[in-house]
Parts: structure tokens; sequence; C-alpha cells
């Protein structure tokens, strides 16, 4: 059957299916690197990973357009791939070089670049989540039907901010994305001790938008609500919020054990890794076969090899450099 | 003088124990709670993760959770929380992460906190404890020095300890204090810096600096981190250069010791104030002004300022190791200070 159609009970296409198996294949992998290349002493700060948070990261981007605002958090390196990161450009970020997005005066996925329209967080949490409505804002004085994506973890969403952003957007109606990602610990904090409803979704509710609760390790379950989440923000029917339930399969960065995280949860939730779970899809469905498997393995690993190359190679910034570009010209 | 010195000269023997900066904290938190049932810790990962650096590991089991409260993730209601249990009488230590997440409890502090004795005539006796700093590759948002924001703003009291025997000393009394106090304690001091703190209780009075060196020449006042680039600074002043430089270690920066200030100028015409934090808007300023308000006619040469530079901290080695002081930095500004 031809890549481009989709096949009966199907969201995508075969084709779209195996896009979105190569970006998280390509996540994994990046982050793998990343832990890597932290353990060689490599990375000068923290190093941290959304193992677990694939299909959150990759299928949610999936569903915006080009010029579609996204605002990713610590954990979505997925997104920025999607959106059409370079591996090279997030390489050179994370190593701090002179030659990355941010001048290397920051680091990780700490950068704007502004001809994608991602906008790379500051640390503190929740702090982004205005500027997202912001841009929504700016899409909707402007008629561009652009919609504004982005995240918060289950500790952050309680930071003012959330609220805040989430008050305004609903009241003004701005095509504002919203999603919590539930990976049940805040650093060391479980997340019953973050929340005393049910569902993170159950807080929509309060700003009149709709709200829901997804299985954040299916890429069909993130990707169909994420897309009418779309839909309806660029309808101009304003804001959705969305808690995908995942969880954090490593500890809160690569210096944290994470000894407080009961095992057996872990046990668990492997049994629903993100990759293994879309893999598993499409090869019963026969949309990928087992030497197509191997060729994106393959794929992946050399794209990941040159990233790594370049951002090696690459300097760091001129020390002076540093007193620079506080004001624009 | 520090009582350690003190009680050598006087030929008492002290037992003294050689800890770790970040061990005198939790000591002094540790002693506290034992103390004064009113005194409870709150703050994100302190209980059963013992705190992002650890300084509360183990206070948990000891204390109990209603004293070792880990919270939501929402430093706006920490800070709120700790401020509304402090003015009906109870002592709450509120820990802020990273210093540099205090900015989400900024209205909280600079609002109701600071203000609350003069408006309301109640006494507000919490700490926060703010680990601050930068030098460890955090980048712009975990590596702030953001006491000058907290230091315009009258009604807090300010302490910045450099060594494990003024953390402890100053943390015991800044839990004794009737006024918000905010404790910076400097997270690359944390494991590098040793010391000898006695064993038996003592207390540092806020308001108090310490002559770290005495010298005759030029006079560093610094805090924090930077006591010891000053004093390894000014070993190399007196060993390659024959200047004498005395370092004074300001302790508490709200009230400010200028008492101490004062006589060290006026012992050395030749100053040197410096921080970690960046230069414009600093505390280094208000002390320059100081002291060429109170110590005009002593001076031999026009008062140096050394600071990090009027920017975000940058991530990338190169860029932080040039925003950033150093030795060799308060090294040149000294030999400069020197030839006038
Ligand atoms: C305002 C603020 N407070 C504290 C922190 C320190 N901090 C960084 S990540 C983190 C835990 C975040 O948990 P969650 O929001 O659930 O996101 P996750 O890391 O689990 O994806 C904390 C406490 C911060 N970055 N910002
Ligand atoms: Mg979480």
């Amino acid at each position: 059957m031809a890549k481009d159609q989709k096949r009966k009970n199907n969201l995508l296409t075969d084709e779209q299916y195996l896009q979105l198996y190569y970006f998280m294949k390509l996540t994994r992998e990046y982050e793998e690197s990343i832990l890597k290349l932290y353990r060689q002493g490599k990375i000068v700060g923290g190093a941290y990973t959304g193992n677990g948070n694939e299909a959150t990261a990759v299928g949610s981007v999936f569903a915006l357009e080009k010029h579609d605002y996204l605002f990713p958090m610590h954990r979505d390196m997925g997104s920025h791939l999607v959106k059409g990161q370079s591996l090279r450009n997030l390489m050179l970020q994370h190593l701090g070089r002179g030659n990355s997005l941010s001048k290397g005066r920051d680091g990780t996925g700490h950068y704007a670049d502004p001809l994608l329209r991602i906008y790379g967080n500051i640390s503190h949490l929740g702090a982004m989540i205005p500027m997202a409505a912001g841009t929504a804002l700016a899409s909707k004085l402007r008629k561009e039907k652009s919609v504004s994506l982005t995240f918060i973890g289950d500790g952050g969403s309680n930071v003012g901010d959330v609220h805040e952003s989430l008050a305004m957007a609903s009241v003004m109606k701005l095509p504002l994305i919203l999603i919590i990602e539930n990976n049940q610990f805040a650093y060391s904090t479980p997340v019953q001790k973050q929340k005393a409803m049910e569902k993170y979704s159950d807080r929509a509710q309060g700003y009149g938008i709709p709200g829901f609760t997804i299985d954040g390790t299916d890429i069909d379950a993130v990707y169909s609500t994420c897309k009418e989440a779309v839909d309806r923000a660029r309808r101009g029917e304003g804001p959705t919020l969305i808690e995908s339930v995942t969880m954090r399969m490593h500890g809160h960065s690569a210096h944290d054990g994470a000894e407080y995280v009961p095992k057996q949860l872990l046990e668990e939730w492997k049994k629903k890794d993100p990759v293994e779970r879309i893999e598993k899809k499409l090869l019963s469905e026969n949309i990928l076969s087992h030497t197509q498997k191997e060729e994106i393995g393959k794929k992946v690993m050399a794209e990941l090899e040159d990233a790594i190359q370049f951002a090696i190679e690459s300097p760091y910034p001129p020390a002076e450099d540093a007193a620079l570009g506080v004001y624009a010209e | 003088m520090q009582l350690s010195a003190f009680m050598r000269n006087n030929f008492f023997t002290e037992i003294m124990a050689t800890i770790t900066y970040i061990e005198a904290i939790s000591k002094g938190l540790w002693e506290e709670m034992e103390r004064d049932s009113s005194v409870f810790l709150i703050g994100e990962d302190i209980g059963v993760f013992g705190g992002a650096f650890k300084v509360t590991k183990g206070f948990l089991k000891h204390f109990g959770e209603e004293r070792v409260i880990d919270t939501v993730l929402a430093e706006t209601a920490i800070i709120g929380a700790a401020t509304g249990a402090a003015v009906v009488g109870m002592r709450p230590v509120a820990e802020i992460q990273f210093s540099d997440f205090v900015t989400t409890a900024f209205s909280q502090l600079v609002n109701n906190t600071a203000s609350i004795h003069y408006r309301w005539h109640l006494s507000c006796p919490m700490v926060v404890r703010l680990p601050s700093g930068a030098g460890i590759h955090g980048g712009p948002f975990h590596s702030r020095n953001p006491e000058a924001w907290f230091f315009h703003q009258p009604g807090f009291k300010i302490v910045a300890p450099s060594t494990p025997y003024d953390a402890k000393g100053l943390i015991k009394a800044a839990i004794r204090d009737n006024n918000p106090v905010l404790y910076f304690e400097h997270k690359r001091l944390y494991r590098h810096i040793k010391g000898e703190v006695p064993e038996t209780e003592y207390l540092i009075e806020i308001g108090k600096g310490d002559i770290k060196r005495e010298g005759n020449d030029i006079s560093v006042i610094t805090y924090g981190s930077m006591v010891h680039m000053a004093l390894e600074a000014a070993e190399v002043l007196r060993s390659e250069h024959g200047v004498s430089v005395e370092v004074v270690d300001l302790r508490s920066l709200m009230p400010l010791d200028t008492e101490l200030i004062f006589s060290s100028v006026r012992k050395t015409g030749k100053v040197l104030v410096a921080h970690e934090d960046n230069i414009t808007g600093g505390i280094g300023g208000e002390i320059s002004a100081l002291i060429s308000q109170h110590c005009f006619e002593y001076l031999d040469a026009p008062i140096q300022r050394l600071g990090s530079l009027d920017t975000p901290t940058p991530y990338s080695p190169p860029l932080e190791e040039f925003f950033l002081p150093n030795t060799k930095k308060v090294v040149a500004a000294l030999i400069e200070l020197a030839k006038y």
C-alpha cells in the first residue's frame, strides 16, 4: 500500500508514522549520547533527559505547522527536532560552543531560533507560559492563525505563573496549548505531594477550557489530542490543557541516582517505553520492516556521530565576548 | 577577632572539629531545631531527599514531617507561608533550592515580609536560606548573587558567611533574630571550604564583620566566596610585592559593620571593595559611598571596586571565567592600588 495513505484504524499515513518513529529514536539516542558526553566530562553543566517522554515531545509538535510557536521545556528534546532544529545546533548548545545559537551564553535547550519559531526555556519553571501566551496574543492581534504550544511539569505546574497565564489566555481566548507532563516526580517529590485533585486536567474546568488526560507514552493519543487542541486554537476557540501521563525513567539530572523512586514503578513503566511501543506497533502493522528499522537505527547513529564530531571540533567563544550583547543596537 | 583565635591566644583548650562549610550550616540548623520547637524547615525536596545540596540530610528522620516540610513546587507559597507562620510566633527556615528562584517569590518578600514590622509592629522571625553564586557552570539561572536587590529593600537582615565557623554562628543567630534574615550560602564553598568550629555553642552577632587577615597597606572589603580569593591575593601581595593587605570579611551585609570598615580604611588608606555580584548597583557601591563620606581625608587612592561583569552569568566556561572575579583579578587590582 502507498506510504502516503492512511490504513484503516490509523490516524496517520505510514510515511508519517515512520517520521514519528525516526524522531523518537533520534531523541532517545541523542539523550543517551548527552549522558555519555556528561560522563566523559565534556558537558560542563547539568544533563537532563526526557527518557519516557519521547512520544509526548515528538507527537505534540507533529501536530504543529511551521509557523506555530514552540516553547519547549527541559525534557522535550524531541520537540526541537520535530520543529526542524538540527542536531548540530542542539549539540553545540549542549557543549557551550561559540557557534551555538546562544553563542555559549546559555546551554541545553536554552536558545531562541526565531526562524523555526522555537523559544527555549529559562530554568525558572512556569516562566515560559506567560510568554507563550504572549506569542499567542501577537498571533491573534496580527491574525496570523499561529498557535503556541508549551509544556510544564507536574511540579512546575504549581508555580503562580501557570495560573496567571491560563487565566489570561482563557479569558482572551488565546491560541495556547499547555501540556502538563506528569512524569510522577518533580526532582525527588512524588506527584502525590504536588496535587490533591485526581487529574491535572481537572484544573481546566477552573478556567472554563477543555482539559484532557492522556497516556503520554502512546503516540496516537498524544498526536490526536494535540491535533484537536491545535485545530481548536486555530479556529479561535482558545486554549486547551492536556495532561500527559508518563514516567521520568532517569534521575532528575545525570548526577541524581533517584534512589527515592520505587523500583517497581520503573519496572511497570518500562513496559510502556514509548519508543518500544511505536516500534512494536509499526512492526506488527508492517509499516516498518526489520531492514528499515536497522536502516533508521544506522541513520540516527550516523547523524549523531556527525553532530558530536562537529560540536566537539567547534571552538568555545572568545572569553571577551562575555562582555558583549546585553543591549540591542 | 574570631572566637577560635581568642581561645588560642588565651591558652584555653577548646575542643574543635574540622568540618566543611555545608556541615557547619547543617549543624547550626540541627542545634536550633533541637533547642526551639518553634523552628521548622520548609522547602522543595528538603525532607526525603535532604535538599538539592543535602544540607538537611537526615533531618526528616530525626525531626519528623511536621518540622521538615517538603512542599509543592511554588516559591511564593513557601515564602508567604513562612511569613505567615512567623508572624504568629513560629520560626520558619525556608530553603530556596537555588537563590535564583527567589525571584519567583519576590513580591511576597519585598512587599509582605520586609515591611511587616514597620507596618504592623509585629516581628517576623524567619530565615530564608539562599544557595547562591557562580563558578559551577550553572549558566544564567543557577548562578546568581541576588543580595543587592534585597539590600535595597529596607526590612531584611542579610548575612553571607565565608567560613564554616561563621556559617554556623550566623545560621544560629539568624534563627534567633526577630527579623526576616536572608542567609546567602555560597554553593562553591559548600564542600571546598573546611575549617575549625568549636564543639560548644556560640553565636555570631549579625552586623559584625571580621578581620580575616591583618594588614597595613591596603584594605579589601569583601564577603562570601571572595574572601578566599582576597586571602590568596593578600598572600601573593606579601610574598611577591612586599605589600601588606588587610582582608575585612563583612559577614553581615545588612546591617553593615561600618565601624570595622572605617577603622580598617583609616589604618591603610587604600581600599578595594570586592564582591562576586556584578558591579553596577551592587553592595560595593554603597560601601564605597560610605567610605568616601566618612574616611575621605584618610584615603590615599581612589576607592577601587571589583565584581562580575554587568551581564547575565554566561554558561560557556571561557565566558564564565571572563565574567567572574578571581584571585588573579584581585591581585591585579591590589597592585594598581599599591602604586598610589
Ligand atoms: C521556579 C523554580 N523553582 C525551582 C526550580 C528547581 N527545579 C528545577 S527542575 C525541578 C523539578 C521539576 O519537576 P517537574 O516540574 O515535575 O518537571 P520534571 O523535571 O519532572 O519534568 C526543580 C525543583 C526551578 N527550576 N524553578
Ligand atoms: Mg515531573
